[in-house]
């Protein structure tokens, strides 16, 4: 790729007090590219995009966004980049309209062209009929969807989303996908943070983070070729008695995930029959399937992403949800 | 610099926009204050009337015969809504750093003095617009008001709405939810608007009591107000009488609107230093 770096981050480190949030951590993004980073809750995730957005200081390192240093030229890079949190900031308030007018405002888009932009960006998500509309009539989805509008709306060159379809149904996810997927083309380049592993396939490229460092780079394709072959997963009539036996066959010790047995085979429409004649402890169900980027997080990070996130973390914004509306 | 005059002046017109969709909040602005002059206010007239050494009280402390202490109070109760609103006001800035929006203006390549400028003058513009529309209730209560009165108090309940929005928004800079906002209502806005001279003349008190009322913001702008809407009913001695003293003498109207904008300017630059720092 000779696209020009975007995003990049050398030796970035952020500690609160005695905790390191973030240590170390270097990347490069470059122009157009949709870079997907990955990792559990206090993984460093948030700090990192805080960071770049110019919203914390760094203890150590440095960052650029859009060829301005994050610390030393903050407004630089702020009208450069638009950013969707991952919980909604609009004014319910207003209108849709009326919050695309003040953000326009905000951030110097010329008189002359607001209106047009405005216009253009409601019909991007396709809020174009609802424009007048006060956004507490909005559902979440739609919410969503005009964050994603009004952070176009400067057209910046960098649009981080933070869990940008988090709390959202399927096929609200995949409207939203289909918007994201445009921007490229445009020229835009976009950051954003996830924990669904079928987000992160969408990604051209994603960085694993755990405990503040990146552990691992790459295209959803080069980091599946990390876990190697199969992923097999047993149960039988004795876990205990057959892991030991399991790695035997395989090759390799058999991890328990999840009240299963998982294996990592070469090639496992071969491996299976084997296993099934020649494992003393009865097999009460076997499967094997390509390895998903949830293999790579656990191969990575030595647990599984799917079930620590999201239950407590949804759980929470949901609390803070009904609290917030009374 | 006219980059925050820009962002000052859009933080500032979506406050008033919000102001006058909020036809509920309006009404509602308008109750309180009626319920202080028509029970309150009636029921202490008639207390004082009855028992006659209330009226020698009431006279020592300087609220005369002619004067209802309805009328007594009215200037004081357009304090009061000032006083509300304008804190109230301000601290909506809690509201949207607890709904979001407030991260959406910490992220715009704005400086963050904007935000603090452009949320005072907000609240301000409000509650000035508050205090000054309980004026329509002048005649009901046998207040002879001019024109020239009514122009005269605009800047003066500018200015008070002004240093109490200031320090609205220098609270709310540091607050992180709403649950605060109890505290603040009990621990300041109460003690300020009792010992303001909103419903009693700031004369004859306790030396405790007197040194807490001069260290009152709102006393100095409550006591303006009290001058001008009384200047038709009572003799000006008696009336500036019943305000702030310092140093044994009477303050001058300009000496007191400078104090609150001298203190609305501190609390302003208390609010951007905090402002500055959040992430």
């Amino acid at each position: 790729m000779s696209e020009p770096i975007v995003i990049g981050a050398r030796q970035l480190e952020k500690r609160f007090g005695t905790i390191e949030a973030v240590r170390g951590i270097d990347l490069e993004v470059r122009r157009g590219e949709i870079f997907g980073f990955l990792g559990p809750n206090g993984a460093g995730k948030s700090t990192t995009i805080n960071i770049l957005c110019t919203l914390l200081q760094p203890t150590a390192g440095t960052a650029s966004v859009a060829g301005f240093d994050v610390a030393r030229q903050p407004n630089e890079v702020r009208r450069r980049l638009g950013l969707v949190f991952q919980d909604p900031s609009l004014d319910i308030q207003l209108t849709a309209r009326e919050n695309l007018e003040f953000h326009a405002f905000l951030y110097r888009v010329p008189k002359a062209e607001r209106a047009k932009r405005i216009a253009d960006v409601l019909e991007m998500v396709q809020l174009t009929d609802r424009a007048e509309s006060m956004v507490m009539t909005y559902s979440g989805g739609m919410k969503r969807r005009l964050e994603i509008a009004r952070g176009m709306l400067h057209t910046p060159e960098v649009l981080f989303l933070d869990e940008p379809t988090i709390g959202l149904d399927t096929q609200t996810r995949r409207h939203i996908w289909g918007y994201l997927n445009e921007l490229p083309k445009r020229g835009v380049t976009i950051f954003m943070t996830t924990h669904y592993m079928e987000e992160a396939e969408f990604c051209d490229r994603i960085a694993v983070i755990d405990h503040g460092k990146i552990q691992a780079i790459g295209t959803p394709e080069e980091l599946k070729g990390m876990v190697g072959g199969d992923v097999v997963t047993i149960t039988t009539a004795n876990d205990q008695a057959a892991a030991p036996l399991i790695g035997a066959i395989a090759g390799s010790q058999p991890k328990t995930d999840d009240g299963m047995l998982r294996v990592e085979v070469a090639d496992g429409a071969a491996f299976v029959p084997k296993l099934v004649r020649e494992l003393p402890v009865e097999v009460t169900s076997i499967a094997f399937r390509r390895p998903s980027l949830d293999d790579v997080f656990l191969k990575l990070t030595g647990r599984a992403i799917r079930a620590e996130e999201g239950s407590e973390k949804d759980l929470t914004r949901m609390m803070g949800r009904a609290w917030g509306r009374r | 610099m006219t980059d925050t005059l820009r962002a000052i002046y859009i933080i500032w017109y979506r406050d008033i926009l919000r102001f006058r969709r909020d036809r509920a909040r309006l009404v509602a602005s308008l109750a309180q204050p009626l319920l202080y002059l028509v029970i309150f206010g009636t029921g202490l007239s008639s207390a004082l009337r009855g028992a006659s050494a209330g009226i020698g009280g009431a006279q020592a402390a300087g609220a005369p015969g002619g004067l209802t202490y309805t009328q007594f109070i009215f200037p004081g109760i357009i304090g009061m809504s000032v006083l509300f609103s304008a804190i109230f006001g301000a601290m909506s800035i809690v509201w949207d750093r607890e709904f979001g929006f407030l991260k959406e203006v910490l992220v715009a390549p704005i400086d963050r003095s904007a935000v603090a400028i452009g949320k005072a003058l907000g609240g301000a513009t409000q509650a000035m617009i508050q205090g000054l529309v309980l004026l329509i209730l002048a005649p009901l209560i046998g207040i002879d008001l001019s024109i020239g009165m009514i122009l005269t108090l605009i800047p003066l309940t500018f200015v008070l709405a002004f240093a109490l929005s200031s320090l609205g928004v220098a609270i709310a800079s540091r607050m992180k939810s709403m649950q605060g906002f109890q505290m603040v209502m009990t621990f300041l806005m109460m003690p300020m608007f009792f010992l303001s001279g909103a419903l009693f003349p700031l004369q004859g008190l306790p030396a405790w009591m007197d040194v807490l009322t001069r260290l009152d913001p709102a006393a100095y702008g409550m006591d303006p107000l009290r001058r001008v809407v009384l200047s038709t009913s009572l003799p000006t001695e008696i009336v500036d009488r019943m305000g702030i003293q310092l140093f044994g003498s009477v303050l001058p109207v300009p000496a007191e609107a400078a104090i609150l904008l001298g203190f609305g300017a501190l609390m302003l630059m208390v609010a951007i230093r905090n402002f500055r720092v959040v992430a």
